[in-house]
């Protein structure tokens, strides 16, 4: 088992008739960080609590630092779900305490950023503060393996570049990150990605990986709004990126047609797709199938 | 027609949570408020609505008949299905029969949803549930549309529909206000307003805004000057902001998020020193 950290082996997981997770094989190894992508529904949060332990498997098996996934090996694991799983009945301080002692580490000393809220209840404390105490209370007993499932969601900018910081240094020194995020720029930042789809892995590698065969089509024009519901009205998979719209997979000069018949004029280009557009025609062949 | 708050302030105690703030909406345009927690995005949005009184300034807004206004929290009820959340709020606006059921239809479509109409809204996705706010705020074609983090935590796919839904609303001449944290989202609206602690860092179409931004951006593995350095994926960048970077460092074309970043960082900077 050495080198790798979590493991999943064939993993399915069925509810009744519905397959959530079918027959995922992915890695953690020490000192890197692995984006998990895809769209709410694919299959991101089972798969994760079914590598935490937290849910069985229907077939397939899980390795979580080298054995099964019980209470002992999940010590020294740090986990931050989205929902937090904070106490907001409980201040930052008495959280970090009680997750502290679960843990039998050391209680974290609190960041600037967060001094002033020390003896405040979480419940009322903004959004990116609740995710920083979150953060803290998983990192406190220097886990060797990080989960975490969505951890910047509705945080602002700034305080997005601090929890990408304590990520990097958690990987630098040895742990092993998941992350899922729905932020592309952040799918960026890690080391490799995984992508699912309607329960399937379906891409792994970097970025070029992911998108894979998929193009797009880049068109410009001063009057985007129209632009893009007459794209939109044709059935075409728009998108838009900065003020320009952005085609996937489509045939350059059948946007043309629709572009001219709505007395739109426009320039058309072939550019690379992004991961959001790879994402998107996945999830059309799912609703199509 | 232009709606509007106009040199407001709000006060909660002794917080000023927006100070001498003001932001036009006009019919027919996507305007996009950014910002960072406590930056003031939804007090901005709150007084527009007509949620919130403010201590001084005007609010220019219609009718509450003429008002859609999705907020922050969900803004539907959990254990009643998709459908029955619609009828409900379009019952308050006094849309009912063929006209709701043909109107409640196109949006479903629209908005990728019609499979989940029979679904309680507590067991839709997060992404789905934010786009039934979504039609629930635009059922009754509101003049105003005010929508506060519409796009947070919902996947790429579902953000697609929702910039589809809020951009035909403004195609047919709606004026929307929308706050968001995903930077590359707002650089879609017309006009973007950029919020810190409650005053305008910065307001205007990103082209303005780009072309307003004084001082330069550079980037390296290591930042000169930590406190005016953030990352980029692996690569940190840095505000310089005389515009006088020593020789050496690479400069970068600024994005929406470093000037947001930038501006931020000398506002507080400046404080500090």
């Amino acid at each position: 088992m050495t080198g790798v950290l979590l493991r999943a082996g064939h993993v399915t997981r069925r509810f009744g008739a519905f397959t959530a997770v079918d027959d995922v094989s992915m890695r953690v190894q020490p000192g890197e960080v692995v984006g998990l992508l895809g769209a709410n529904g694919a299959g991101k949060t089972t798969l994760i609590r079914m590598l935490l332990g937290l849910l069985a498997v229907t077939s397939g098996r899980v390795d979580l630092l080298g054995g099964p996934p019980d209470r002992e090996r999940r010590r020294r694991l740090g986990y931050v779900p989205q929902g937090l799983g904070l106490y907001g009945d409980l201040t930052v301080r008495e959280n970090l305490s009680f997750s502290a002692r679960a843990y039998g580490a050391a209680e974290p000393a609190l960041p600037p950023a967060l001094q002033d809220y020390a003896g405040v209840l979480v419940r009322e404390l903004p959004l990116g503060a609740q995710r920083q105490v979150a953060f803290l209370a998983a990192l406190a007993h220097s886990s060797e393996v990080l989960v975490l499932d969505e951890p910047t969601s509705g945080v602002d900018v700034l305080a997005r570049t601090d929890l990408w910081d304590t990520i990097r240094a958690q990987a630098d020194r040895g742990a092993g990150v998941l992350v899922t995020t729905h932020y592309m720029q952040e799918a960026q930042q890690c080391d490799r990605l995984l992508l699912m789809s309607d329960g399937r892995l379906v891409g792994e590698g970097s970025e070029a990986d992911i998108i894979g065969s998929t193009t797009a089509v880049a068109v410009r024009t001063a009057d985007w709004a129209r632009a893009f519901a007459a794209l939109a009205a044709a059935g075409a998979p728009v998108m838009l990126a900065g003020r320009a719209i952005r085609v996937a997979d489509a045939d350059p000069a059948e946007l043309a047609e629709v572009l001219s018949a709505a007395g739109i004029e426009a320039s058309l280009q072939p550019v690379p797709a992004t991961i959001e557009e790879r994402m998107l025609m996945l999830a059309r062949q799912a609703e199509a199938s | 027609m232009t709606y509007a708050v106009r040199s407001a302030t709000v006060r909660y105690g002794r917080t000023v949570a927006l100070d001498d703030v003001t932001v036009e909406v006009p019919g027919g345009s996507v305007i996009a408020v950014v910002g960072g927690d406590g930056a003031g995005k939804s007090t901005l949005l709150r007084a527009l609505a007509g949620e919130v009184a403010l201590d001084a300034g005007l609010v220019e807004a219609p009718p509450p008949q003429h008002l859609g206004y999705l907020p922050a929290s969900s803004g539907s009820w959990a254990a009643l299905t998709v459908t029955q959340n619609i009828d409900f709020v379009a019952g308050i606006y006094g849309l009912a029969g063929d006209e709701l059921a043909a109107r409640r239809a196109e949006l479903l479509d629209r908005a990728s949803l019609t499979p989940a109409a029979g679904r309680p809204a507590a067991q839709l996705s997060g992404g789905m549930r934010r786009k039934l706010g979504f039609v629930m705020a635009i059922v009754h074609r509101p003049a105003l549309l005010i929508l506060d983090e519409p796009s947070t935590g919902v996947d790429p796919v579902s953000r697609i529909d929702l910039w589809r839904l809020a951009s035909e609303a403004a195609a047919s001449g709606a004026a929307v206000l929308m706050s968001t944290t995903y930077l590359d989202e707002a650089e879609r609206a017309a006009h973007l307003v950029v919020l810190d602690r409650g005053r305008v860092l910065v307001q205007g179409s990103y082209d303005q805004v780009r072309a307003d931004f004084a001082g330069a951006v550079t980037q390296a593995d290591q930042p000169v000057r930590a406190e005016w350095a953030w990352r980029r994926g692996r690569v940190r960048h840095e505000y310089w902001p005389a515009g006088d970077p020593p020789a050496g460092t690479t400069a970068v074309a600024p994005d929406l998020e470093d000037i947001v970043i930038a501006l931020s960082l000398a506002r507080r900077n400046a404080v500090r020193s």
